[in-house]
């Protein structure tokens, strides 16, 4: 990682899994937050969407999303905090997928986009690859972060790390 | 029966804490993932409907046929 990257706190899922990973009280020091994350849910199903919301707020959200399944492609646009794809329960066994999302100016005072990528690893033809914008309409600094799964819970061993970008 | 649980993470402190959601966290849960699963199936009938406009494309190119608007849609950018 360059060095201006700073791991801030990273959480690793206990058997039984989590519905939820929720990084709060984020310092305000930095410039910009990166959160990658390998997620599987529980879901049954071969694959699961990641929500995303800030300072507990699931309003003021939109989307815009490209993803390919290995054949082809296409473009959904919506307003819930979704900003892409892992893994579910009857994906490849003990295979997660993993998410990279790209918040610039968290803890400034205009709205706050986001960028994600997300795949979802498996051995079927059908595997999907999702590339996101995101948006929360809201100017306030952003101090916490919650990760859900729109169906199922983060599966043992799924693990989120935030880091902090500083612009020097 | 417990409700599932979220882990927080203080960014300040380090420390990570279990808690089990509340009723209303759980219920959002639930309406979030009875949301998707409706976006889901919509978007897997577009995808669907897409590559079947396609395939029949495709076949009237080769015979061919005339192409209806929409089938030329999915081969003109």
């Amino acid at each position: 990682m360059p060095n201006t990257f700073e791991l801030i706190a990273s959480s690793t899922v206990g058997a039984g899994g989590t519905a939820n990973i929720t990084f709060s009280s984020i310092p305000s020091t930095f410039t910009d937050l990166i959160i990658k994350l390998s997620a599987r849910s529980s879901d049954s199903a071969t694959s699961a969407g990641v929500v995303m919301q800030f300072n507990g707020s699931s309003s003021s959200l939109s989307y815009r999303l490209l993803e390919g399944d290995g054949s082809t492609a296409a473009s959904y646009n919506g307003t819930t905090g979704r900003v892409g794809v892992t893994d579910a329960a009857t994906s490849t066994a003990s295979t997660f997928g993993s998410l990279e999302v790209y918040i610039p100016n968290y803890a400034g005072s205009t709205n706050k986009s986001s960028s994600t990528d997300s795949v979802q690893e498996t051995n079927a033809t059908t595997a999907y690859a999702d590339l996101s914008a995101n948006l929360w309409s809201n100017t306030a600094a952003i101090t916490s972060i919650a990760l859900t799964l729109q169906a199922g819970s983060f599966v043992q061993y799924s693990t989120a790390y935030l880091y902090g970008v500083k612009n020097a | 029966m417990p409700n599932p649980t979220r882990i927080e993470i203080n960014c300040e402190t380090g420390e990570e804490t279990v808690i089990e959601l509340t009723d209303a966290e759980v219920a959002e849960l639930a309406a979030q993932a009875a949301e998707a699963a409706i976006r889901k199936a919509e978007e897997d009938a577009a995808r669907e409907a897409q590559a079947a406009l396609k395939a029949s494309a495709k076949a009237k190119l080769i015979a061919g046929q005339p192409l209806t608007a929409e089938e030329a849609d999915t081969l003109v950018i």
